[in-house]
């Protein structure tokens, strides 16, 4: 009695919306053994990480911040991963935005007017979509990969914002810290509620959510977007060009990560540091496959893994837990998801006799 | 003299790493198979190395252990990949997601512990001969292995049975299992190779290289390993070339320093960053060499249906 594996039909519907519930049970599950192994209570581990950080209203705005990143990066990257473009250097385009917009934030220190706020907010935008045109250029003219691309351009972002904060950027009264100065209020994204650091950034997120989804289920371009993706004889065949759904998708992604950047730093941040993003461009690639690379679906996932992170913090404090607990709960998260979504094609039989033709020993 | 000896055996240093790493990848995308979580391997395989020697103080079992622990990580790509029909891109990104967390959680207590290096092993007499002995005989055993092991691999490759078996199975999936090969066995064994030699690459770092634990410490090595792949178009020789070539960008920041160059250390830290894309987009813009050269089915799916 062995189980095998036997081809669907047709793909299940169904568990393309359970496997990521499948996934988190099965990562709660590895969560605890892992704690075990560490010698942690896992109520307790469990508890730190997944009940504390939301127990309070602030605890809830947190996970409003740390969700926002992922949210904008996922529904972007979503696109590209749908039309099979492969942008892994989102966090460098974060980077690189948030470095471009935190220029115009100082650029505007001690001024005050309206405009101030849009104008960064561009600039991020600006930065992260030059940053994935470099990608585009290279991938379209080229043939250079663009997952290695892009991520050999997120190491040179790091360094290039590094160096900007140690030099042109740096606080002139600062004491020589590799800081630049703290941004003026007017250069500050509006909190969304007195005492937190829930800022517009959020709501600016859930547009994106609302126009991602709207871009990928009703009008051309995500349609050719998805053809790309599944089939991409189809779609030339179709008179889609390849190139243009690789910079459509490279820079808009690029754009909006760079959104995400100008965001943090103009939000929860407040200045410019050597470091302004704690991998959320990497992040936001399993929240991009555990929403199912779609809109509505990411904006969940994020928020679960936001969760993680927030998660992670209170850990360390609590129980004295490494922060990196939480890159392996990512990590083990997107496994699973992964292993699970082998059940959307196949589904598992317990049969003794195994004659049929289309039968994967497993 | 003086400065060029330590500036090329620095260059060997930085040479051997991305030489493993690289050619165990080459051998898993000659199979068919694009392994995208390197950096998640040989970063695990550099904090178990370091883990072991500072437990059993034996250099030998902390890069046995490294292997194995690269190994161990390949299989679980492999079962995602070959059992559950998991796309190759998101798999190999998990890999290194997670290797780069569970690293750094088993390094937690490592840091800030220092290690003497592995041992150098001087060949008698030949290592006496001015200069050439310094620069080619006189170096710890993973030197002496990553060059021993481009032939095996070329050998393994292009001379034994095996190796044919393997191309072809890279090549075309397909007629490879109408022969009657199992595709899935094959490209496991692959897989798995790729992860040892990715887990001496990265104990490479922490035992000889700079010989202590740094959280991420293989700072992107694994993702140049990958370019180094295509920039050698599948072919272990220029592997060889192309890891020394980027070991001599990667030197060149430390050497511009200590000469008082003035360039921020920024900028010459983007170098090999750089230059991999500058060499990535030169080999590329050649679809044809490409073509000719890497493995037809590479990154492909295999679902045997008959």
């Amino acid at each position: 009695m062995l189980p095998s594996m036997i081809k669907r039909q047709t793909p299940s519907k169904v568990m393309v919306y359970l496997s990521p519930v499948l996934a988190l049970v099965l990562t709660l599950i590895a969560g605890i053994l892992l704690f075990l192994i560490m010698g942690v209570s896992p109520t307790a581990a469990l508890h730190a990480f997944f009940i504390e950080p939301v127990s309070s209203f602030y605890g809830v705005t947190e996970l409003g911040v740390k969700a926002t990143p992922l949210i904008l990066i996922g529904v972007a990257l979503s696109l590209g991963f749908k039309a099979g473009v492969w942008n892994i250097g989102a966090e460098g385009q974060l980077i690189i935005g948030g470095m471009c917009g935190g220029a115009v934030a100082l650029f505007f220190y001690e001024k005050t007017g309206f405009y101030i706020i849009p104008l960064i907010l561009a600039a991020g935008i600006l930065g992260g979509m030059l940053w994935a045109t470099i990608v585009a250029f290279l991938r379209t003219q080229f043939n250079a990969n663009e997952i290695l691309t892009s991520l050999m351009l997120s190491y040179v972002a790091g360094l290039f914002l590094n160096l900007m904060v140690h030099g042109p950027l740096k606080d002139p009264e600062g004491y020589n810290f590799p800081e630049s100065r703290l941004f003026s209020e007017s250069a500050l994204l509006p909190t969304l509620f007195e005492g937190t650091r829930l800022h517009i950034g959020f709501l600016i997120a859930l547009v994106v959510v609302a126009v991602g989804w709207v871009l990928i289920s009703k009008t051309l371009l995500g349609y050719q977007i998805k053809v790309m993706g599944d089939a991409p004889a189809a779609g030339e065949h179709a008179g889609f060009s390849r190139s243009k759904i690789i910079w459509i998708t490279l820079v808009l992604s690029g754009g909006v990560a760079g959104l995400a950047g100008v965001i943090e730093v103009s939000g929860p941040i407040g200045q410019l540091l050597p470091t302004i993003s704690p991998g959320y461009g990497f992040t936001a690639i399993i929240v991009a496959y555990v929403g199912r690379l779609h809109p509505i679906g990411v904006l969940f996932a994020a928020i679960l893994l936001a969760l993680t992170y927030l998660g992670g913090e209170e850990a360390q404090i609590s129980l004295n837990l490494p922060v990196a607990v939480t890159g392996v709960f990512q990590g083990l998260l997107l496994f699973f998801l992964l292993a699970s979504d082998v059940l959307i094609h196949y589904r598992i039989e317990f049969k003794k006799s195994l004659n049929n033709q289309q039968v994967v020993k497993s | 003299m003086e400065i060029l000896i330590p500036a090329l055996l620095t260059i060997i240093t930085a040479a051997t790493p991305l030489l493993f790493a690289a050619l165990g990848e080459l051998v898993t995308e000659k199979s068919g198979v694009l392994n995208l979580g390197i950096e998640g391997m040989m970063v695990m395989g550099a904090i178990i190395g370091f883990v072991t020697v500072h437990v059993t103080g034996s250099a030998t079992l902390a890069i046995l252990a490294s292997l194995v622990a690269g190994a161990l990580m390949a299989s679980i790509f492999a079962v995602l990949v070959l059992k559950f029909h998991a796309s190759q891109v998101p798999t190999g990104l998990a890999l290194t997601i997670f290797g780069i967390g569970l690293s750094a959680l088993i390094g937690q207590s490592m840091i800030g512990i220092a290690y003497d290096g592995l041992p150098v092993i001087s060949i008698p007499l030949l290592s006496s001969i001015p200069v050439l002995g310094e620069l080619l005989f006189k170096h710890d055993i993973l030197v002496f292995l990553s060059i021993v092991m481009v032939f095996v691999v070329t050998w393994f490759l292009y001379r034994s049975r095996a190796g044919l078996i393997l191309r072809a199975v890279g090549d075309s999936h397909d007629a490879a299992h109408a022969m009657g090969y199992s595709v899935i066995k094959i490209r496991f064994l692959a897989i798995l190779f790729g992860g040892a030699m990715a887990g001496v690459g990265g104990a490479y770092l922490s035992l000889a290289y700079s010989p202590l634990w740094v959280e991420q410490m293989t700072a992107g090595r694994g993702w140049i390993a990958l370019a180094l792949v295509v920039f050698a178009t599948w072919r272990p020789g220029r592997v060889l070339l192309g890891a020394y070539l980027f070991g001599g960008i990667t030197i060149l920041q430390l050497h511009a320093q200590a000469l008082g160059i003035g360039i921020p250390s920024q900028v010459m830290s983007m170098l090999p960053y750089l230059a991999t894309i500058v060499v990535l987009v030169i080999i590329s813009s050649d679809q044809s060499k490409i073509k000719l050269n890497s493995p037809a089915s590479l990154g492909k799916a295999f679902h045997p249906s008959r």
